[in-house]
């Protein structure tokens, strides 16, 4: 069993988007805090802290989750993914990326870290979703600016692609 | 908005948290996925001096079939039961209504049994817990307990779990009976204003009413002609003690009893 | 990259940059989690964090404040509370002429819930939130005022005692012979309509970051503000500094506005206090439920609005009667919007007779500001539903009486009857092409078939004029003539943008339009990037705001849709400054003529011989490297600013005639609804959205413009409202119960243009990002009224509104059961219950232990202890919950009335952190037939404070499970059963646990 003592600072170690890092989080931090804050990885955002907005929405152990919603400390030695994961690099965008841009599914970008996280996911477990697949997964996000539809857009525009690119590679070669 | 401080005990053998509910009671929370209590505790409606990890329990974590009962533990996720592959087979009512739960990016981190101990009388779960009869499992130091459902759930949020009590699992008898759910709320995922669910019977149907009274409620009624169904619906509707809030009245609960009522009970009963 | 990977592919290279949906220059950061938004920022070594005590009472006098323990938290550096804020600042100004102050944090009097009480600094935020735990504020409650109309009664709860009652201003107008019209038209048709409350609510809250350098007396504050607008010389007048000593920087990013963002800055008031004090950076992100209880709101506003109508509907007349509800401080720039609409009262229709009365009174909510449509809404949810009405009372179809009032085609530029100039326009053509190509003859021939399967279908109009660049003078219409001509003329609409050209001849763009999402880097990028010859990517324009730095003006900022109409022509404008110059350094290198010279993919050239040529990036530098070879008279191309503001926006006249904005868009929507009969809400089946905003710069952009706006305003007419109960409490503090809509409530408008140029803006465009906030509601709302056949249509359309209007009167109880009356919420927010038990003990046993306090103690649910102040007076110690949501309480009881063990009075009131409970029961007790005595109560009970407004859902419960257990134990200690009652299923609980009898 173990033990953390309220109002200590406590190590926390996990796996953020493939690599190992770590920072000091009183039991009570949540987990966007420590993220933000203690680890510098700004990416993931901060709309509600009860778990409705869905801004904060991040990736653990290949669960969805909110980060408002869970402590630093819950996810110590856990893989987590976060926005900052997503780009295959630095100045290239992943192919949902691009669908946003493109799409215009974006305005002001705050609820967008999110919104990816939450359809990444789900693209990876459903590569052929219906629109109404995703609008439903998407009632989980609040978004103030593009009334949505770009997004929903977006997002089967990117499906469609990242679903027949393996299989245009099988047929290339 | 940041929770109040408290101990955080991630615990690794299920006595370590017998032995801090013994100690601590109701000073100590157990928090699973977090999230009923996670808000509670952003908001400081909830400030428990000591909060008990038991998602690292792998005991806790199984789904169970017993002879006719379907256990589920204390750290199954909501998505881990809809993903189960005899859900639908045994419990589709159970099918139904899980959808309805939140969102998929909740359902992902709650738990089932949260929701139970959570007892908020609009929630989907501690609906179908009653509606199929299911009942509560609850461990101590000192005793192990089973409580039906219609005895757990006492009032808005109270339950007859005492504070040494860990909810350990649920069990629900299977139900391959002609069943349906049906919920209205706001928008997709927000609390029910009225959550309805309905399994035949042997003389009749069991409609079980979330959202309208402090718990959920079920009634069973027999087969009966219209006009005397929409009578017993009309008196079941007037005794939920329905209320007025910003986003429903209580006339409006009412009629969706009626209306939603009538209309389960015959979907079951075609 | 920006326009490699742009959809539509440049045709050629002399089509123009402006007008295509290029891909953002923005997006590539905000999609990789590197936007930099104010908390993304750093914060300098040794800043402190902020938190606020709020008001947990919508109208109170502050007795005490007693921060000592506060003060002894660990990690808090200060408390303050607003006699330290009112020593270290001055009152905000207030937008009347009046002797009322407003202070960005309560002084004396708390006047809504959730208004600033105090403030603790801290180490970080969650110590701060700790310590906010520990002060120990006494109130004196006063009746609270919500409903605006009540406001105006002479019983009413004054709020401020410089307005006469709560009327902060009341001015009357009339243009044309509105008197006249009424009396000669055949008809004159009225609707009463009340607007609700609401917000655009952004999803990034707001944040500020100030540090004070006592050297210099000279604040820094950075903060998510939509401006520096007018409001940074109200700042720099409450800080008591000159405005060259506040500087004032906004983040590169900012996650939303939509106006509400303008409300942040009483709280650089306060955060900058607290630098202050401190000596320290201080930082604030404000949270949710701060947002949502404290931010800011558009006004509610109700409307009694009359037409003077031919036969044929033409509306001679109107007669407006608005009484708008600012909430308990008239901030600047309030009362705006009331005025920003004032020259387009006639909307899209050619009414030359108009009467006014504006009314703005205070209530106790949360003070109102800047929200996207900005009295828009308010405005045409009167307007249109008219229209409407006068279709159905005189049996003319709606659309038809919408076309017949249209302003003509060859109108325009049109002066309306106050005073308003149209810039351009053919709404005709409008309303033609979106009923044409919104296939309206097909959706009235669905709604006719739904219709005949017996299911509600309705279909609804709005047509409406989007005002855009708002005249910094509409606000002064407020005052008379004679106010205004004592305190000088205001009109105008300065937009500034500043283009400027490197060593290396880059070309760079600043503007201080401060977008919140809008895409303006990327517009503004194709802008200049026309004028030079040059791509999109070769521009870097920057959207930060320093106030010490930049040019900018009263007017700069975010709000009123400027950016198209102002501030990308003002751009325009800068970079043809600069061009005109390089034309001329060009033809002096080249050797021709000035009118030669062209700007051509990258190059500099000659029009007739376009192998003279020199690359645009070495022209743009000489300036910097060989000043001497220019020609003469330019003396550098380095830098050009531009201060442009229209000659058309004028001060109001003499007679309250105000241009009160510069450009008018059109917009012209249709749609359908179908309500279920079910569960009677409201789905859009179909909506099509006209807009006519002139030059189109960026398509994708107005699209974008149009569907957030739609998005929003369907919350509006459907689903948002922050609501306060009478007591003033606030009931929807989370986004649970404020409830935006998502991707499964939100369908995706039909979007329709036509462009018809501004003359009066550099690019011809006009502003667009409001449009649907203001024509939305009310076309949903006109539909459902077409489908449910009623006049009375209240937003937003909660399904049980419908109830009664669908179904009409409820099924009976059945005859056996006691009515539910007695035991529900009233409107009141009073909860009511009755009950009695029988128990052992005596009448007389009974009454001595409701008088002992040991008795009392082991009554009272969750009690410390008990304090007897009194012989009828206690004070408890208590710790009351349900469930896991537990608090500690302060709490008083008082016995009145007493009849000697017969019968007494009991009133309760409990104060803590989560907010406050109030009840009064009564307890007779009477002897039980076969021995024992009968203990009857009655009472009744309000709870208010944070849990009101995050709990509210679930608060009556657990107050009837706490209130029940105190008579529980009551009856308990009495030897005795519970307390039961047939109606009551908590009792059958309460039975249960303690296993009594009856």
């Amino acid at each position: 069993m173990t033990r953390l003592a309220a109002n200590q600072r406590h190590a926390v170690h996990l796996t953020l988007n493939g690599k190992p890092c770590s920072g000091e989080a009183e039991p009570r931090m949540l987990l966007t805090d420590f993220l933000r804050h203690e680890i510098g990885a700004t990416g993931t955002h901060v709309g509600c802290e009860h778990g409705v907005c869905g801004a904060c929405t991040i990736e653990i152990v290949g669960n969805l989750a909110r980060a408002c919603l869970t402590l630093a400390v819950q996810a110590d030695g856990c893989d987590v993914r976060t926005i900052e994961g997503l780009a295959p690099a630095p100045d290239r965008l992943g192919a949902l990326q691009a669908a946003f841009k493109r799409n215009h599914a974006l305005q002001c970008g705050f609820c967008t870290a999110g919104i990816l996280m939450s359809l990444d996911h789900f693209l990876r477990e459903n590569p052929r979703p219906s629109e109404q697949e995703v609008r439903d997964l998407l009632t989980g996000h609040l978004c103030r600016c593009t009334g949505y539809a770009p997004i929903v857009r977006a997002a089967m525009e990117a499906a469609a692609e990242m679903a027949d690119r393996p299989a245009k590679e099988k047929s290339d070669a | 908005m940041k929770p109040a401080a408290f101990d955080y005990v991630r615990a690794e053998h299920l006595d370590e948290v017998l032995d801090t509910l013994n100690r601590e009671g109701g000073d100590a929370r157990v928090i699973a996925g977090g999230q009923s209590l996670m808000p509670m505790l952003n908001m400081r409606l909830a400030r428990p001096t000591t909060l008990i990890d038991i998602m690292r329990l792998p005991q806790l974590a199984h789904i169970e079939r017993n002879g006719d009962n379907v256990i589920i533990g204390a750290a199954v996720r909501q998505s881990t039961l809809l993903a189960w592959p005899e859900l639908a087979e045994t419990l589709p009512l159970v099918a139904r209504a899980l959808p309805w739960t939140g969102h998929v990016q909740t359902r992902s981190r709650g738990t089932v049994c949260g929701s139970v101990a959570h007892a908020d009388p609009s929630a989907e779960l501690p609906l179908v817990l009653c509606a199929l009869g299911g009942e509560v499992h609850l461990r101590s130091r000192r005793k192990r307990r089973r409580v039906p459902a219609n005895d757990f759930f006492t009032g808005m949020m109270v339950t007859t779990r005492a504070d040494d009590e860990l909810i350990e699992a649920i069990s629900l008898p299977t139900n391959r009976n002609a069943c349906a759910f049906r919920e209205v709320a706001r928008r997709h995922g927000d609390f029910a204003i009225v959550a309805c669910a309905a399994v035949a019977t042997k003389g009749g149907v069991c409609l079980a009413i979330g959202g309208v009274g402090d718990t959920p409620v079920t009634r069973e009624f027999p087969r009966l002609a219209s006009g005397a169904l929409d009578d017993a619906l009309n008196t079941f509707a007037y005794e939920l003690d329905a209320r007025d809030d910003v986003h429903a009245s209580a006339r409006y609960r009412r009629d969706l009893v009626r209306l939603l009522g009538a209309e389960l009970i015959r979907e079951v009963l075609s | 990259m920006a326009e490699a990977s742009s959809a539509k592919a440049r045709p050629g290279s002399g089509s123009p940059w402006v007008g295509q949906s290029i891909a953002r220059v923005e997006d590539a950061a905000l999609l990789s989690g590197r936007g930099r938004f104010i908390d993304d920022i750093g914060v300098g070594p040794g800043t402190l964090h902020a938190a606020f005590l709020r008001s947990p009472h919508a109208h109170a006098d502050i007795i005490s404040i007693d921060v000592s323990q506060a003060m002894r938290s660990r990690g808090v550096v200060a408390v303050l509370h607003g006699e330290d804020i009112r020593a270290m600042t001055s009152s905000l100004v207030v937008g009347v002429k009046a002797p009322v102050e407003c202070w960005p944090m309560a002084v004396g009097r708390v006047r809504y819930v959730g208004e600033p009480v105090a403030i603790v600094v801290a180490s970080d935020r969650y110590r701060a939130e700790d310590a906010v735990d520990l002060i120990d504020v006494r109130y004196a409650v006063r009746p609270a005022v919500v409903d605006l109309r009540a406001a105006l009664t002479a019983e009413a709860p004054v709020l401020h005692d410089g307005f006469g009652g709560n009327v902060a201003s009341d001015r009357s107008f009339r243009y044309g012979d509105p008197d006249g019209a009424f009396a000669s038209a055949p008809h004159r048709i009225s609707i009463d309509v009340s607007y609700p409350r609401n917000s655009c609510t952004p999803i990034e809250t707001y944040g500020v970051v100030a540090d004070y350098n006592a050297g210099e007396d000279a604040y820094d504050v950075l903060a998510n503000f939509q401006g520096p607008f007018s409001i940074h010389a109200v700042l720099s007048r409450a800080l008591k500094v000159p405005g060259n000593r506040l500087r004032l920087r906004t983040p590169p990013d900012s996650g939303g506005s939509f106006g509400v963002k303008q409300g942040v800055f009483p709280y650089i008031v306060l955060i900058a206090a607290a630098a202050r004090a401190t000596g320290r950076p201080v930082k604030w992100i404000e949270d949710r439920l701060e947002h949502l209880t404290a931010s800011v709101s558009a006004t509610n506003r109700a409307v009694s609005l009359a037409a003077a109508v031919a036969e044929d509907g033409r509306i001679l007349a109107l007669d407006w009667d608005q009484i708008e509800d600012c909430g308990a401080h008239l901030r600047a720039p309030e009362p705006a919007t009331l005025y920003r609409m004032h020259g387009n009262l006639t909307g899209a229709y050619d009414i030359r007779h108009l009467k006014v009365r504006n009314r703005v009174v205070v209530t106790n909510k949360t003070p109102t500001g800047l929200n996207r449509g900005f009295g828009g809404p308010q405005v045409y949810f009167a307007l249109e539903r008219l229209v409407q009405r006068i279709g159905v009372e005189l049996n003319i179809d709606p659309l038809d009486v919408i076309t017949r009032n249209l302003v003509p085609a060859d109108a325009f530029p049109y002066k309306t009857a106050s005073g308003a100039l149209l810039d351009s326009g053919n709404y005709q053509e409008a309303v033609r092409r979106g009923a044409r190509e919104g296939a309206l003859a097909e959706l009235k021939a669905r709604r006719d078939a739904v219709r005949a399967e017996g299911r509600l279908y309705g279909i609804g109009y709005a047509a409406v004029v989007e005002p855009s660049v708002s005249n910094m003078g509409y606000i002064t219409t407020v005052l008379t003539p004679a106010e205004r001509r004592k305190a000088g003329p205001k009109n105008g609409a300065q937009a500034t943008a500043t283009i400027a050209i490197d060593p290396v001849g880059s070309v760079s763009v600043h503007v201080a339009s401060v977008p919140q999402g809008q895409g303006h880097r990327t517009v503004l990028s194709q802008v200049v990037a026309d004028v030079f010859g040059l791509k999109p990517s070769d521009i870097r324009v920057n959207t930060e705001i320093d106030t010490v730095k930049d040019a900018w003006s009263i007017a700069s900022g975010n709000y009123a849709s400027r950016f198209a109409p102002a501030v990308a022509g003002t751009a325009k404008l800068a970079a043809d400054r600069i061009a005109a110059r390089l034309r001329r350094v060009a033809a002096s290198q080249l050797n021709t003529e000035v009118d030669d010279i062209v700007f051509v993919n990258g190059h500099v050239g000659s029009r007739r011989n376009p192998d003279n040529k020199i690359s645009f990036s070495r022209i743009a530098a000489l300036s910097h490297w060989s000043p001497a070879v220019l020609p003469d008279g330019i003396a550098h191309t380095i830098r050009e600013t531009v201060f442009w503001t229209p000659p058309e926006l004028t001060a109001p006249d003499e007679g309250d005639h105000i241009n009160s904005s510069l450009c008018h868009g059109f917009i012209f929507d249709l749609c359908g609804v179908e309500i279920d009969r079910t569960t009677l809400q409201t789905r859009v089946d179909r909506y099509v959205t006209m807009h006519d905003c002139g030059t189109i710069l960026h398509p994708a952009m107005v699209d974008g413009q149009v569907r957030g706006g739609f998005a929003q305003a369907l919350g509006a007419a459907l689903y948002e409202e922050y609501a306060y109960a009478e007591d003033g409490s606030f009931l929807t503090g989370t986004l649970a119960d404020y409830l935006l809509p998502t991707t499964a409530e939100v369908p995706s408008p039909i979007i329709l243009h036509m462009e018809t140029p501004s003359p009066f803006t550099p690019l011809g465009s006009k502003g667009v990002g409001e449009g649907n906030c203001m024509s939305t509601p009310v076309c949903i709302a006109n539909a459902v009224a077409d489908a449910v056949g009623a006049k009375d249509i209240v937003l937003p359309l909660v399904p049980a509104k419908l109830a009664a209007i669908v179904r009409g009167a409820e099924p009976a109880p059945p005859a056996r059961q006691n009515s539910p009356m007695q035991e529900k919420r009233d409107g009141d927010r009073k909860l009511r219950g009755e009950g009695e038990a029988v128990v052992s003990a005596g009448a007389q046993q009974v009454w001595d232990m409701l008088l002992d306090p040991n008795t009392l103690a082991g009554v009272i649910p969750g009690c410390h202890r008990v304090e007897r102040i009194s012989d009828t007076h206690f004070r408890a110690d208590v710790t009351l919950g349900i469930g896991p949501v537990k608090g500690r309480y302060r709490a008083e009881v008082k016995l009145s009335d007493l009849d000697p063990a017969k019968a007494v009075t009991l009133a309760g009131s409990a104060d803590g952190a989560l907010g406050f409970g109030r009840g009064e029961g009564r307890i007779t007790l009477r002897p039980a037939p076969n021995g024992g005595t009968v203990i009857h109560y009655i009472y009744e009970a309000g709870i208010g404070g944070k849990v009101a407004s995050i709990g509210g859902r679930l608060l009556d419960g657990a107050a009837k499970v706490i209130i029940g257990q105190f008579f529980a134990a009551l009856a308990r200690t009495a030897g005795g059963g519970s307390f039961a009652s047939e109606r009551l299923s908590w009792i059958a609980r309460l039975r249960q646990w303690f296993g009594g009898q009856r």
